[in-house]
């Protein structure tokens, strides 16, 4: 185990963990102001990343795509929530599972229409193709760099849009009392589609860049959904603050651990066995950690109201 | 604080009220026509000569068997679990695991102590209902430290958790699932024979749905009502909810498990693909389309969605586009699912 490894291997935690927290921002920004589960979170993500690679593809800017992709995603968020889940709020949990989890369905099946079955592939950009290299003597890709970047920039971007700005005075004061703001004058249904855009916007966002290290297709979203699930409730449901932290801790364990453990079980197992033990191991690690951290504080590390 | 405000000599008026609405008498016929209906129509057809309807029969029966288990946890108790795929597949696993073994004649375990693998059904079953049931018992003490979404998405996480062992422990075929060449065996029945495997799986469904109605008839189950209703109110008579709960959330585990062990057997077959949250999410669509804490709820919804998806399948490739579009129509204007439209509302809504 080299310094160069394990440096390069935090970095990849890292890039996971921003772009898990890109995703959980917007579900517990959801959750914390309106109340509502939406299972659909992941369908926007690959929503992000489908009309990315559409568009980048046909237009040859990487860059266009990505402002699309985002864009595209926010207005599907926007129009899914005042067709279909403005009626939900008042809802059980039950009647939102279900509603969410019918749109899961239609925007699989709607992008396999619309994209065709095969997946999409989308290029790095040109200029953040190539590497960087590390102390210790590693070399990194430059767009991973890139993508932890841009991921804290959005961090901080959200940070400062619910903390210094007016629409986030409001949205905090949503979550605090949704029925007082609306008494106040505020304009609850124009708030809430707003706030759902833009979790739906950072969603697609975190698709379109993730699309680039990966293939772009139907059912790429779930995996992301269920791991920014298992990063908020770990950082505690409506919390931003927890969401990041949640999402760091998870992209970091979840990386080390299936590098590591097959390593470790290595040294006292033959090798063919290992790395399936140590596979297996580590895929149950994050929930591990989830549980681990349900025991200690059943309402998440930072729990959005007392 | 307002219940104890409200006289207490208009209680037993309301409480007779509400049992003698409609549903009081006709949950019960609607029910066993629903249940009569399904028998008839697989002895149809396998008097027609038509296996292919006698299997989809099975299939209904055992998938209304996996949401009646869930009901007990999500519709009597009002625990949401979206975990309950973990449940079924891990009775599939046992099935599954027991005719790999039996095959290769060896026993499943040979240390530290042996347990032989054994082709017969009744003890497959019981070490698919062990499994879901130990499972059940770890991720609801867990998961019911918490409520509400929460419990949502932790019982969600933990079946993802068992689901992304499965794929990645090479031992029982991972990602490509494990065969069953030759059916589990049932003394004194063929299960080959599409009927009789359906008579397995209909008494399966019943048994089920009786343990659900004993159990909700008894004082447990008034406790797990109002544990539902009011926690404190349960507590304040002196019974802890957490109890109740998890030994409701075990039992479902344990009948899910057992409708798995049977999907097993029917497809021949099992993967991870039964314990992933699509999975999960389905059984959640037989309850609430059927009719949330309805003995028959699940029944009515595992028939509406196997139907639906065999002959919207039939018509156009694009099915899951138009049966997502049909349930969210089902949420946003028919509440209280197929079996609340047929015999009206229930006696605690």
């Amino acid at each position: 185990m080299t310094l160069a490894l394990l440096i390069e291997q935090l970095l990849n935690g890292v890039q996971l963990g921003v772009m898990l927290f890109l995703a959980a921002a917007g579900l517990t920004l959801v959750f914390g102001v309106m109340g509502l589960i939406n299972l659909a979170h992941g369908s926007l993500y690959m929503t992000g990343a489908f009309v990315c690679a559409w568009v980048a593809g046909s237009t040859g800017s990487f860059w266009l795509g990505l402002v699309a992709g985002a864009a595209a995603a926010a207005a599907a968020g926007a129009l899914v929530e005042a067709l279909v889940l403005r009626r939900l709020y008042d809802r059980d949990h039950l009647d939102q599972v279900l509603a969410t989890f019918a749109l899961i369905l239609v925007f699989s099946e709607g992008a396999r229409w619309i994209f065709g079955p095969q997946p999409l592939w989308l290029d790095v950009p040109a200029a953040l193709q190539g590497a960087v290299s590390l102390p210790g003597g590693a070399a990194y890709p430059t767009y991973r760099l890139a993508i932890i970047g841009a991921g804290v920039a959005a961090a901080v971007l959200l940070w400062l849009l619910i903390a210094r700005t007016r629409m986030g005075m409001r949205i905090r004061a949503g979550e605090s009392d949704r029925e007082m703001i609306g008494a106040l004058g505020v304009n609850i249904s124009v708030l809430y589609t707003a706030v759902f855009a833009l979790g739906a916007g950072l969603a697609g966002f975190a698709g379109a860049m993730v699309g680039a290290l990966q293939s772009v297709q139907v059912g790429m979203g779930e995996p992301v959904l269920i791991l920014a699930f298992v990063v908020i409730v770990i950082g505690g449901i409506g919390s931003i603050k927890g969401a990041l932290v949640g999402a760091l801790l998870v992209g970091v364990v979840d990386t080390l651990g299936r590098v590591f453990l097959p390593m470790g079980f290595a040294a006292f197992l033959p090798p063919s066995e290992a790395s399936g033990v140590g596979a297996a191991v580590a895929s149950l690690l994050i929930y591990l950690l989830m549980a681990g951290v349900l025991v200690w504080r059943p309402k998440g590390l930072f729990p959005a109201d007392g | 604080m307002a219940e104890t405000a409200t006289p207490p000599q208009t209680r037993p008026e309301t409480r007779s009220e509400t049992r003698h609405g409609p549903a009081a008498w006709r949950e019960p016929l609607v029910s066993l026509a629903l249940l009569a209906l399904l028998a008839g129509c697989a002895i149809w057809a396998d008097a027609a000569g038509e296996p292919y309807y006698v299997n989809l029969a099975s299939r209904i029966a055992i998938l209304a068997m996996a949401g009646a288990g869930l009901n007990l946890a999500l519709g009597f108790g009002g625990m949401v679990s979206f975990g309950h795929a973990a449940f079924f597949g891990l009775g599939g696993y046992a099935a599954g695991i027991a005719a790999h073994h039996a095959m290769n004649y060896e026993p499943v375990f040979a240390w530290p102590f042996v347990i032989e693998a054994s082709d017969q059904m009744p003890a497959i079953w019981l070490a698919g209902m062990v499994m879901a049931g130990l499972a059940g018992l770890v991720f609801g003490a867990l998961s019911l430290r918490t409520s509400g979404v929460y419990f949502i998405m932790i019982t969600l996480a933990f079946a993802q958790m068992i689901y992304y062992f499965a794929v990645s422990w090479p031992a029982y075929g991972g990602e490509d699932g494990l065969s069953i060449y030759v059916r589990n065996s049932f003394p004194g029945l063929d299960s080959y024979d599409p009927l009789s495997f359906f008579a397995l799986a209909f008494a399966g469904l019943l048994a089920t749905m009786g343990i659900t109605r004993v159990l909700m008839s008894s004082r447990f189950g008034a406790a797990l009502s109002m544990a539902r209703l009011n926690e404190t109110r349960l507590a304040t008579a002196g019974i802890r909810p957490f109890p109740i709960r998890l030994t409701a959330f075990g039992v479902s585990a344990v009948l899910t498990g057992w409708a798995g062990a049977l999907y097993a057997d029917l497809n021949g077959f099992v993967s991870p693909a039964m314990m992933s949250w699509h999975m999960s999410g389905e059984l959640i669509v037989f309850c609430i389309l059927g009719g949330v804490g309805r003995l028959a709820g699940p029944v009515a919804g595992a028939a509406a969605w196997v139907l639906l998806e065999t002959f919207l399948g039939g018509a156009t490739e694009r099915w899951p586009f138009f049966l997502g579009l049909a349930l969210l129509a089902v949420v946003l204007f028919f509440r209280g699912g197929i079996v609340g439209a047929l015999a009206g509302k229930p006696r605690d809504g």
